[in-house]
């Protein structure tokens, strides 16, 4: 009803169609007008954070679970795909499947404990889950080159038609944001399937969606699942492109800024967490300016923008009508 | 074989006291507000910092002398209320406007904290290492084949007295009381006349004076003190106060010395590079075990 009211306001050229196309169409055009690898680095760098905030969005947004070690979902993400590359010859191909799946099962793995435990008891555990994958990275100098990582992993390449990715930044730009866009189209239509709906019952009540036949095990690991699927994906992408992995990209404040990310567009809502990736990822670009005082004003925009919207740039609509209806308690 | 395992239970315990004494911070704050208090390492490392200053200035009001007791408290009387209007201000502007906010959007805004006042620090002090000035003078004592020194005594005595002193302001005095009723039940308590606002302003001055000791013993310890140390101490400290159960102020320096203890043995035994593995991994062991931490109390979800 809300949004045929909206639909009635505006003339179609705002339609949210159009407004996709337009999107698409920009993104498409953008590397051909600024030809500055640089900044279509930057972008490249921001693509795959909106896949990880898709992800995490997954696990946080739809099955309210608060997760702080996401970034070791990546880890294994990127580290299955140099393993693979550097020991099996795996091209990338194939290699975006296996670090997928690697992921996926590690974000299984992750999701053992959330069958027991609830709230900020399971964020700890994700958090030191989380450090010790980072740990062990660091210390198992034998298999994963200690805090040198792994050198020499390759860059994509499309076979058939004999074209090396190399350290080019265009392709790398169109890879990620086809995969964005795959990522977002998919999830938007699992948010609607049953699986979408019983995470958000399970989000709200776990006890009166298992009431109502939401079977609570396999929601959760499906939520940490399909998140770690994404989170490999993004990882494989990121391994291939830099061409090395170590253990510092994937520390704590990697797991902390993507969950910024999807609360600063909006918990639970798919436009809120690309936007957000897209802001928290682009301003210290922006703020370059200000020299040493970078990161604290970055700091303080962080600050200023959740003080002046609470719920999120793009709250999802649910969480929007739970926001004003019970504001006396935190939901 | 033996000495070893004394030598760094008594290491253990001395960082373990300064992890609680962070832990008792966040504690407070989770149990009033049900806050996890991300900027709470910072406060921590920014009493380190403030440590130094202090003892600077001191330096400079008495340019004889340099060490000693009462030194040591001239810093400590300098440092701690210093931190304590810190956490009050933080609470003020970045938590107390988001009371009634989404859970995650404080968490948001403490990060944002953790950033700015890491950048501070190190804008001012630059981001390399800096050493903190020996204000005790080490003495050994031997203990069988391991010893203990005086700066462990002291910080042991320190950490002892200040816990016992929050343990008799939350039980003895109006304002412990209305932070308990608080962490009971927020509406009742403000429905009897509690004035919320203030109630959690003491629990962020007393929490974070309290982490400003222990930045300062740290600096002690350590001797040298990072603007990144905030974060690996707030992480264990955190780690520890959940370990205890969350919001439980026993649990929580029982928490402490407990991660201290372990990483004191494991980096005895195991390798010191492997020490912050163990303390996580016997996290998520105790918390499968008894999922609302060792001495939290289980709380039926709903009935």
């Amino acid at each position: 009803m809300k949004d045929s009211f909206v639909k009635a306001q505006y003339p179609a050229i705002f339609s949210k169609r159009a407004g996709l196309s337009g999107l698409i169409f920009f993104i498409f055009l953008f590397p051909l007008i600024d030809r500055n690898p640089y900044h279509i680095d930057i972008f490249v760098t921001a693509g795959i954070f909106i896949l990880l905030a898709l992800g995490l969005n997954v696990i946080v947004g739809y099955a309210g679970i608060l997760n702080l070690g996401y970034a070791a979902l990546f880890a294994v993400g990127a580290y299955a795909y140099a393993f693979a590359n550097l020991n099996l010859h795996l091209p990338f191909w194939p290699g975006l499947a296996v670090s997928a799946a690697a992921a996926a099962l590690a974000g299984m793995l992750f999701a053992f404990p959330a069958l027991r435990l609830s709230g900020d008891y399971l964020a700890i555990v994700t958090l030191g889950a989380g450090e010790i994958v980072r740990i062990a990275l660091n210390n198992l100098d034998a298999i994963t080159g200690g805090p040198n990582g792994l050198l020499g992993i390759e860059h994509p390449r499309l076979g058939f038609l004999n074209y090396d990715f190399g350290v080019r930044s265009e392709p790398y730009y169109y890879l990620v944001y086809a995969l964005v866009f795959a990522a977002a189209f998919l999830l938007k239509r699992l948010e609607s399937s049953p699986l979408g709906r019983a995470w958000v019952a399970m989000r709200e009540d776990e006890l009166a969606a298992s009431c109502m036949g939401v079977n609570l095990v396999w929601a959760k690991l499906w939520a940490f699942a399909i998140g770690g699927f994404v989170a490999g994906i993004a990882g494989c992408v990121f391994a291939s492109k830099q061409g090395t992995v170590s253990p510092d990209s994937f520390d704590f404040v990697v797991s902390v800024m993507v969950l910024a990310m999807i609360v600063l567009g909006g918990l639970g809502n798919i436009w809120g967490a690309v936007l957000g990736a897209f802001v928290l990822s682009l301003l210290p670009e922006f703020l370059r300016g200000a020299d040493v005082y970078r990161m604290l004003f970055f700091g303080l925009a962080m600050i200023l923008m959740m003080l002046l919207r609470p719920q999120g740039i793009l709250g999802e609509v649910r969480h929007r009508e739970e926001f004003q209806k019970a504001s006396g308690d935190n939901a | 074989m033996s000495f070893i395992f004394l030598q760094q239970i008594i290491n253990g315990l001395t960082i373990g006291m300064i992890y609680a004494l962070i832990a008792l911070g966040y504690t407070m704050v989770y149990g009033i507000a049900q806050l996890i208090n991300f900027a709470h390492g910072e406060i921590f490392m920014v009493g380190a910092y403030l440590g130094l200053v202090g003892y600077s200035l001191l330096k400079l009001l008495f340019p004889a002398g340099g060490h000693g007791p009462l030194w040591v408290a001239g810093v400590f009387i300098f440092v701690m209320p210093c931190t304590a209007f810190l956490g009050v201000l933080i609470e003020r502007f970045a938590y107390r406007p988001l009371r009634n906010a989404p859970r995650l959007a404080p968490l948001i805004t403490a990060i944002g904290i953790s950033f700015l006042l890491q950048n501070v620090v190190m804008l001012i002090f630059g981001p390399s290492d800096k050493s903190f000035p020996a204000i005790l003078t080490v003495k050994n004592y031997p203990l069988g084949r391991a010893a203990v020194t005086n700066l462990q005594l002291f910080i042991a005595c320190v950490s002892i007295a200040l816990m016992f002193g929050l343990h008799f302001f939350v039980k003895k005095t109006r304002t412990g009381k209305a932070m308990r009723a608080l962490a009971d039940d927020r509406e009742a308590a403000s429905l009897v006349g509690i004035n919320t606002d203030r109630v959690m302003s003491w629990a962020f001055l007393i929490g974070s004076a309290l982490a400003g000791a222990g930045g300062v013993m740290f600096g002690m310890y350590y001797n040298t003190i990072n603007f990144h140390d905030g974060y690996l101490a707030g992480l264990k400290a955190f780690t520890a106060a959940v370990l205890g159960g969350i919001g439980n102020i026993p649990g929580a320096m029982f928490g402490g010395l407990l991660i201290g203890i372990l990483e004191g043995l494991g980096a005895g035994y195991i390798s010191s590079s492997w020490k912050n593995v163990f303390a996580f991994h016997v996290l998520i062991l105790i918390l499968l075990l008894r999922p609302s931490g060792l001495l939290g109390a289980r709380v039926v979800k709903k009935a």
